[in-house]
């Protein structure tokens, strides 16, 4: 038993050093297979890993299906986008806040708002459970869509667009490839601090409330608190990565904080793997992948995809990950 | 006068959220499943109604064809793919019938384009009624509340004095004790969905007339419909009417008079955009008071 | 003498149904109380309302010095008023050993690490650990609870809400669904933990209820018919009425 235990180990240890080694090397592969134009599709899909990462971590860990984690995303871009729209301004936001294009302010900016919605959402949401909490958070992730649509200064329902990125001392986001390294460092380190959070008490205590809220209360661990931090660092490192996707488009529009946003990063973790955090990434990776194919063969690929999703919820259980790795897990 | 005017609109647009709360407030207080494509029938029945209307030209046969389309493709989808995820934890629901939505809505445009189809009224609703003197109204939206009203008797009707309606308010959890008295609860559920197909489909013929159908028109007024059923409290049909009325009105009236209200205050331009912000927000405003007031809803259905 | 949990006229209704009817109960500290009655007297809404899990409709409960009525049921569970459940609820996917771990970590009330590793933690590995040595599932420490036998779940339940350190522990039906040893296995143990903690508990295998209580209080229909020294109960006529039901006590 404990020998299967260590192989099972060693397998999703491979597959992670193999997972890492791909993303360190895609640049150089796309520049020699000469399509470099394909480092922008693959920092897109280490985005969108880390938003779905960042979900993973509440739906599959916690057990909340939020079904408006968009929301968060489409904060932290819009940080990114109005701080930038005010900086080329020279105006200040609400005539106090200086706009500004530097990473390090409006990164942590993204970060903190991110984690705020979630804290004002969560505070709410959390109040129910079950499908009361995925409708809910669908419904106040569709506010925030309509309170972006409704903001006309910053472009209303067409978006933003801005330009330069933001600035990195020492480095030039400008240049792709810097750009696609800088996101994989942040997503990377996302996952070993994730990955050392869920195994610390924190985290503990979060897969325990996912068992058996009951008995975590009857324990004395008050499942509301717990649930909520979790939902509010998933908001933060959610507003994170959108403030990343607008710095890859410099873009933003309400499309960000589309409802159908949220279900794309659902259906990245639940293909990648429920609860397998790295799985996330390789869910975003197949799902932006299979997009990009089905659309260079059809404008209609979603009349592909729709039934396709479908048939991996009745037949095939688990996600990519848990077959992969050969550790499927429920 | 036109406050008047304004509150018909919003009841109209409550009427109309609640033929589709109804129906899902139904199947998920039955089958335990929520279904995102419920917003996918609503816009079958209005473009089958559209396309429909548009070739003969009569209304009825419009309806019919709208009302008739939703809920054979609502069974046909239930036998098909919805009954078997029942059974299954509301995750895989949600994924699913978000992948159904992709399809119906792609399905939608490979047919009729992504223009708006145009759709007809009838010509004897296609005038105005004066309610109040000197207040004429839309006799075509009218109808429409005339309509949902009966709707709403008739539910009334079937679930506190039919055997269905028995059925349904032994609800989710006494399944069991409904399998045991022998009855063939895989019928019931078909027939459960079809309902609540055809209330959809019916509100979606209704809406071709008033709103634009086209592709994504389903999804904007499931969404709303969710916030009525949060409101409402979930499995209820009671609380599925007020909570849509109480959306219908406060979506309806914030958007005609907020912006007005706040010109006292603002400059024009300002009292525009903040009126225009927070009147597409009122409703979800209300839906967290509601939440902060009692998290189950006005009228929780099981307990 | 002070009691350390002292309910008085608790009530609770479901509708129509009266499940708690006026009821007054106290555990002195150190006894082993237990709650015996037939199917249906409301014993598991008793505990529910015990443990915070339930609200009252009606009455106070005092615990250990304090009115904790209005608190729910972790806030109780902090101050030391534990239950286990009827139906076992340990966490399937945890191992056993993460089960008490955790339970040790409810008790330390320290929730927010995000970078030590629980398991690296001495201050909650070994707890754990003395505990299920203690309890006998010392060999089992990285089994998943899901793939124990049902015995040694129901052994964990009660080591988890040991693990927390209680003043009270509220045990409904310890014993539920084990086979006779199994039972005689548990009762050794709570004959070994008594004194130690004190004890409120639910069950139905009378053989245990006179092996292990001081006191014992019979409910029928969510009141207190008979409450007294166990040998004192065993011949009230109101319990063997009770138990027997009208017709058999007037036959006999």
């Amino acid at each position: 038993m404990a020998k299967l235990t260590r192989a099972k180990f060693t397998r999703e240890r491979i597959l992670i050093l193999v997972g890492l080694a791909l993303i360190l090397a895609y640049p150089w592969g796309v520049a020699a297979v000469g399509q470099p134009f394909l480092i922008g599709l693959g920092a897109r899909i280490l985005v969108m890993g880390l938003a779905a990462a960042s979900l993973d971590l509440i739906v599959g860990f916690g057990g909340m299906v939020s079904f408006g984690h968009a929301a968060f995303f489409g904060v932290g871009g819009y940080v990114v986008g109005i701080l930038a729209f005010h900086a080329h301004d020279g105006t200040d936001l609400l005539g106090v806040i200086p706009g500004s294009n530097q990473a390090l302010v409006a990164w942590p900016a993204a970060i903190v708002l991110g984690g705020l919605a979630a804290l004002a959402i969560g505070a709410l949401s959390l109040r129910t459970t079950g499908v009361h909490f995925i409708m809910i958070t669908l419904a106040f992730a569709q506010m925030l869509f309509f309170l972006a649509v409704s903001l006309k200064t910053y472009g209303g329902d067409d978006g933003l667009s801005f330009r330069p990125r933001n600035l990195l001392p020492g480095l030039d986001t400008r240049n792709e490839t810097s750009f696609y390294y800088v996101v994989a460092v942040l997503l990377v380190g996302f996952l070993i601090l994730a990955r050392r959070l869920l195994d610390a008490r924190f985290g503990t205590a979060l897969r325990g409330v996912r068992e058996n809220e009951r008995r975590l209360a009857a324990l004395g661990i008050a499942p509301y608190g717990i649930k909520l931090a979790a939902f509010t660092l998933a908001g933060a490192v959610a507003g994170l990565a959108g403030a990343l996707m607008a710095n890859q488009a410099r873009f933003v529009s309400p499309e960000l904080l589309h409802w159908t946003k949220s279900g794309d990063l659902l259906i990245m973790v639940i293909l990648g793997g429920l609860g397998t955090l790295y799985g996330s990434v390789l869910g975003a990776a197949v799902l932006i992948i299979l997009e990009t194919v089905l659309a260079a063969w059809t404008e209609h690929w979603m009349v592909v995809l729709g039934p396709v999703l479908v048939a991996l919820i009745l037949f095939a259980r688990g996600g990519l990950w848990g077959v992969l790795a050969g550790t499927r897990r429920s | 006068m036109l406050l008047a005017e304004q509150i018909l609109n919003g009841a109209q647009f409550g009427i109309m959220l609640f033929l589709l709360a109804a129906g899902l407030t139904l199947v998920f207080g039955i089958m335990g499943l929520i279904n995102l494509a419920h917003g996918s029938l609503y816009m079958i029945g209005a473009f089958a109604a559209a396309w429909a209307g548009n070739a003969t030209g009569s209304f009825l046969t419009a309806l019919l064809v709208g009302m008739g389309a939703a809920a054979a493709i609502g069974m046909a989808v239930e036998a098909v793919v919805l009954r078997r995820l029942y059974a299954r934890d509301h995750l895989d629901q949600v994924v699913a019938t978000f992948g159904l939505i992709l399809f119906f809505n792609e399905a939608a445009t490979m047919l009729f384009g992504r223009q708006p189809l145009f759709a007809r009224m009838p010509p004897w609703l296609a005038g105005s009624v004066e309610l109040l003197p000197g207040v004429p109204y839309p006799a075509y939206r009218l109808a429409i509340i005339a309509v949902g009203l009966l709707v709403a008797l008739a539910l009334y009707l079937l679930v506190a004095r039919t055997r269905l309606g028995m059925l349904i308010r032994a609800g989710n959890s006494d399944r069991e004790m409904v399998r045991a008295l022998g009855v063939d609860i895989g019928l019931i559920y078909t027939l459960v969905f079809g309902l609540g197909a055809l209330l959809a489909g019916l509100a979606g013929v209704m809406a071709g007339p008033v709103f634009s159908v086209q592709v994504g028109m389903g999804e904007q007024v499931l969404i709303l419909t969710f916030v009525v059923i949060i409101i409402g409290g979930i499995g209820s049909v009671r609380g599925a009417f007020i909570g849509a009325l109480l959306v219908g009105m406060v979506d309806t009236l914030t958007r005609a008079f907020l912006p007005g209200l706040l010109k006292a205050l603002l400059s024009t331009s300002e009292a525009d955009a903040v009126g225009n912000g927070v009147s597409s927000m009122a409703v979800y405003l209300l839906m967290a008071a509601v939440l902060l007031w009692r998290p189950r809803g006005l009228f929780p259905a099981h307990g | 003498m002070s009691a350390l949990l002292e309910a008085r006229n608790l009530v609770k209704r479901f509708g129509g149904l009266v499940a708690t009817n006026d009821l007054s109960l106290n555990v002195r500290s150190g006894e082993c109380h237990a709650l015996i009655g037939p199917n249906g007297a409301g014993k598991s809404t008793l505990i529910a309302q015990l443990a915070g899990e339930l609200r009252s409709d009606a009455g106070t409960i005092r615990f250990d010095g304090a009115d904790v009525g209005r608190l729910g049921m972790a806030a109780r569970a902090r101050r030391g008023l534990v239950r286990s459940f009827q139906i076992t609820a340990v966490l399937p996917d945890f191992t056993v050993l993460e089960n008490l771990a955790l339970a040790v970590q409810a008790r330390q009330g320290r929730h927010y690490g995000f970078w030590r590793r629980a398991a690296d933690e001495p201050a909650l590995r070994d707890p754990a650990r003395r505990l299920m040595d203690e309890i006998g599932l010392g060999e089992l420490a990285e089994r998943k609870a899901r793939e124990l036998a049902h015995g040694e779940q129901r052994q964990l339940e009660l080591a988890m809400a040991l693990a927390t350190e209680p003043k009270l522990l509220l045990l409904d039906e310890p014993m539920a669904g084990m086979g006779p040893e199994e039972s005689r296995h548990m009762i050794a143990l709570l004959q070994r933990l008594k004194g130690g903690v004190s004890i409120l508990l639910v069950e139905h295998d009378m053989e245990a209820v006179f092996a292990l209580a001081d006191r014992v209080t019979v409910l029928v229909y969510g009141g207190a018919v008979a409450s007294g020294a166990p040998d004192a109960i065993r011949a009230d006529p109101a319990v063997i009425e009770a138990y027997l039901g009208t017709d058999e006590a007037e036959g006999a």
